[in-house]
């Protein structure tokens, strides 16, 4: 009877290509971490390019400056199971959800998609008792990612925006390290998939569709309003976007997940992220606490009207520990992302 | 079988009872990787565990960081196992820790780019026998602080030295219930700092050779404010003599030189039996916090403060305040040791004036009219000032399995 099954399986699946292993389920919620990430099944090809089923393309609004790496972002939820909605903070999400979040470049910055190398994939796994936050780093040769905890400095040369070679010095985080950024009253948890982070468009293959409504459509997401009513995070390099709202974005991206009540940098009162409306904790007119050299000299967080003697806007063009903001993730500066702030900040009226 | 199960179920409960029974050393060595291996390490130990780092030099490259509760990290001994931290591209600071009843002892940490060692968020946290340092001497582009405990509770600093921090080198923000004892705090631009703090004793510490010595203040705006209760004895406040280095926009780059001890708007602070000479400003300065602020819970103002039984040398000779000059001619040649801005209000405030007891003396009183308003100073000199039966708070205890009490 067995062998009959078994020879009828076989048969049945000759000429098809057999169907892959669906995530590995247990071994994402096992005690210790699979060395490698292959392990999980989360893609079906050795090189990270093919997600599994159960697994969701995403992208937010206004991103991380991440050192010029481009970034791919999935959502996994386990068979059966939902992400439930909220209007602010991360949604819920179901034990086994695993966000997946791949660092890579291009070789050429000024053609996105072309020759990428991998860099390190992260994830965000949730386990019975919280969030667990693993980083895996690709070998050269981009046939396998190996679990690195304690962090690690790799170069990275590409071409730059103005065609000149650039080597990136990058840093992998050390799992502390993801935590800095992580932490909501010193519990991990994910940043991104918030309802007005996702509030946008993307493309699912041809198609192009709102992310709450297509969650929402796929099964993936109870409780969510229509997109138009929901919260929405502006664009931040969106022209067509009013300017406070873009600046706001961008430091709500780059700066809100330590920067609030409950991040990394509470204890320096200065709040950035969106949802922050006074004025005097959003840095206007602030003296710096415990800013040290940061100060770079200067009297105010943001001195409204003047970037060129903000301390915020200073701390954005520096590229020296200790100095620069944000203090983990990046060795680069964010031009673009500086000029948008600088713009914000001359925007605003000096006098009060 | 049953007997072997038994056994297994003993240890297991032995295990939950005395974890330190099982408590294993993780022992790293300097050398090639010291960044990888010391931070494996620190991610690999389990609550009740140490991390000894072997004597000698580890070069690392970006900041380390703790978030096991319960774990000592341990060198050989200050100067002999050193942390440099001089080729740091990356953090705020050398050492991060984020988690509770850990313990740093016995060893040197150098040139961090910002802060040296920080906890946020950690109870019962010890620094023991550490010494932070920048090695250049004072310099504006040295880390703000050296250690820095912040919102954390049942803070101990022991034997710790700390010199060259552009800002404070042991400062202590935002937390509760801390003892800073048998320290040394030189070169820095602020010795010793208590800062929006609660519950704190001070003594038997060596504050030389900064700007300021022992500095007492709260600020407005901050997440936790209204610090009170901290007492200042048995030290030794001398020779605070090293120019202000503080990068401009911090507030202690306005400490002057040669500051023994600064209150600034804190309540319940006592100074006592401590040696104070050699600060050319003043030995006991207490001043109102003058700048703007918007906080309507914030009081800018000192009070509840007693300052009795110090020895007082040589202070005041050359104030760095502005006018200072001009007032010290017109107080004899040096400014009394004790001085006060005399502030009793501040804009919506109509309470009572608040409650010092100077007596140790003489005191000069500016009787600003104002926070900061120097110019309208009515300068009055009188043996002490105000009247002794301000309660003075029972010394602070740490937990015991933290704070082993003497003998
Ligand atoms: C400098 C701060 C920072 C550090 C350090 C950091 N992250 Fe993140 N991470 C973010 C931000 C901000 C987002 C959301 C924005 C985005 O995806 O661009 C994010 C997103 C993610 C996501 C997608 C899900 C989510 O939370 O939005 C994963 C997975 C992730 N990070 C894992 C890690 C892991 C693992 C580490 C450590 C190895 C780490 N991160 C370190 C800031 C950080
Ligand atoms: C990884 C967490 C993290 C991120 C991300 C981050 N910061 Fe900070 N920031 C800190 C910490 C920690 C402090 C110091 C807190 C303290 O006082 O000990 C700080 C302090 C500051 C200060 C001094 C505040 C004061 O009033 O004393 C400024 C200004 C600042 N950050 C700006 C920024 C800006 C702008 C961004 C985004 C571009 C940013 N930070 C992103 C962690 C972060």
């Amino acid at each position: 009877m067995m062998r009959l099954a078994a020879l009828l399986a076989a048969v049945l699946s000759l000429g098809a290509a057999p169907e892959p292993a669906p995530v590995a389920l247990d071994a994402l919620l096992a005690d210790t971490p699979a060395p490698s990430l292959d392990t999980y099944r989360l893609f079906t090809d050795q090189g990270a390019r093919a997600p599994n089923a159960g697994l969701t393309p995403y992208a937010l609004n206004t991103p991380l400056f991440s050192d010029h790496s481009e970034k791919s972002r999935f959502l996994f939820l386990p068979p059966g199971t939902q992400a439930t909605y909220a209007a602010t903070g991360a949604f819920a999400f179901p034990v086994g959800a695993t966000l997946v979040k791949t660092f890579a470049y291009p070789a050429d910055l000024r053609k996105p998609g072309d020759r990428v190398r991998l860099i390190e994939t992260r994830l965000m796994i949730h386990k019975p008792q919280g969030w667990v936050a693993l980083t895996y780093v690709w070998n050269p040769e981009q046939t396998q990612a190996v679990l690195k905890r304690a962090g690690a400095r790799l170069p990275v040369s590409v071409i730059d925006h103005a065609g000149k070679p650039l080597t990136i010095d990058y840093a992998v985080p050390n799992t502390n390290q993801c935590k800095e950024c992580h932490s909501l009253s010193g519990e991990l948890a994910p940043i991104g998939p918030k309802a007005r982070n996702l509030n946008g468009d993307l493309a699912y293959g041809p198609r192009r569709e709102n992310q709450l409504a297509h969650w929402t459509r796929a099964g993936l997401l109870t409780g969510a309003p229509d997109p138009r009513i929901a919260p929405r995070t502006a664009i931040w390099n969106d022209a067509a976007e009013p300017l406070a709202d873009r600046a706001r974005a961008y430091l709500d991206g780059n700066c809100g997940h330590c920067h609030n009540p409950e991040g990394m940098a509470s204890n320096s009162g200065l709040f950035l992220h969106l949802e922050e409306t006074d004025p005097a904790k959003l840095g206007v007119r602030r003296r710096p606490v415990a800013a040290g050299r940061g100060s770079g000299g200067l009297e105010f967080d943001i001195d409204p009207g003047r970037p060129e003697t903000s301390i915020l806007l200073h701390r954005m063009k520096s590229r020296e520990p200790g100095v620069m903001m944000p203090e983990l993730g990046r060795s680069l500066v964010d031009e673009d992302g500086v000029a948008l702030v600088a713009d914000y900040l001359r925007s605003l009226p000096a006098s009060r | 079988m049953a007997a072997s199960n038994q056994f297994v179920l003993a240890c297991v409960l032995a295990g939950a009872l005395a974890s330190s029974a099982q408590a294993a050393t993780l022992r790293v060595a300097p050398g090639a990787d010291a960044q990888e291996r010391v931070q494996s390490a620190l991610l690999d130990a389990k609550p009740g565990d140490t991390v000894a780092l072997d004597a000698g030099t580890f070069a690392f490259t970006d900041g380390l960081s703790l978030d096991v509760d319960s774990v000592t990290v341990t060198g050989a001994g200050q100067g002999k196992t050193v942390l440099s931290f001089a080729g740091q591209k990356g953090a705020g600071e050398g050492l991060l820790i984020t988690s509770d009843g850990v313990t740093v002892r016995d060893l040197t940490l150098q040139d961090s780019k910002g802060d040296g060692i920080k906890s946020k968020g950690a109870d019962r946290i010890s620094f023991v026998s550490v010494t932070v340092e920048w090695t250049g001497g004072p310099k504006e582009t040295n880390g703000a602080y050296g250690v820095y405990p912040v919102a954390s509770t049942n803070v101990l600093i022991d034997k710790v030295t700390v010199r060259g921090a552009s800002d404070a080198g042991i400062y202590v923000g935002q937390s509760k219930n801390i003892i800073v004892r048998n320290s040394r705090a030189e070169f820095n631009v602020a010795g010793i700092e208590i800062e929006n703090s609660t519950d704190a004793d001070v003594f038997d510490n060596v504050a030389t050779h900064n700007t300021g010595g022992i500095l007492v203040f709260d600020l407005p705006g901050l997440p936790v404010m209204g610090g009170h209760s901290t007492r200042i004895f048995r030290n030794q406040v001398v020779d605070n003599d090293t120019a202000n280095f503080a990068p401009k926009g911090n507030i202690v780059a306005n400490v002057p030189v040669g500051v023994g001890v600064m209150l600034m708007a804190n309540r319940d602070v006592h100074v006592f039996d401590n040696d104070i000479s050699g600060n050319q400003t003043s030995a006991v300065m207490l001043v109102s916090f003058s700048r703007s602020f918007d906080d309507k819970s914030y009081n800018p103002l000192p009070r509840d403060i007693v300052v009795r039984d110090n020895r007082l040398g040589r202070n005041g000779w050359l104030p760095g305040l502005p006018g200072g000059k001009m007032l010290a001619a017109a107080t004899g040649g040096s400014l009394p040791p004790i001085l006060w801005d005399g502030v009793t209000t501040y804009a919506g405030y109509g309470g009572p004036a608040p409650r010092l007891y100077l007596k140790d003396g003489p005191v000069l009183n500016l009787n600003l009219p104002k926070a900061g308003e120097v110019e309208a100073a009515k300068p009055t000199v009188t043996a002490s000032l105000g009247s002794p039966g301000l309660p003075e708070r029972a010394a602070v205890v740490l937990p015991a399995d933290q704070d082993k009490p003497a003998k």
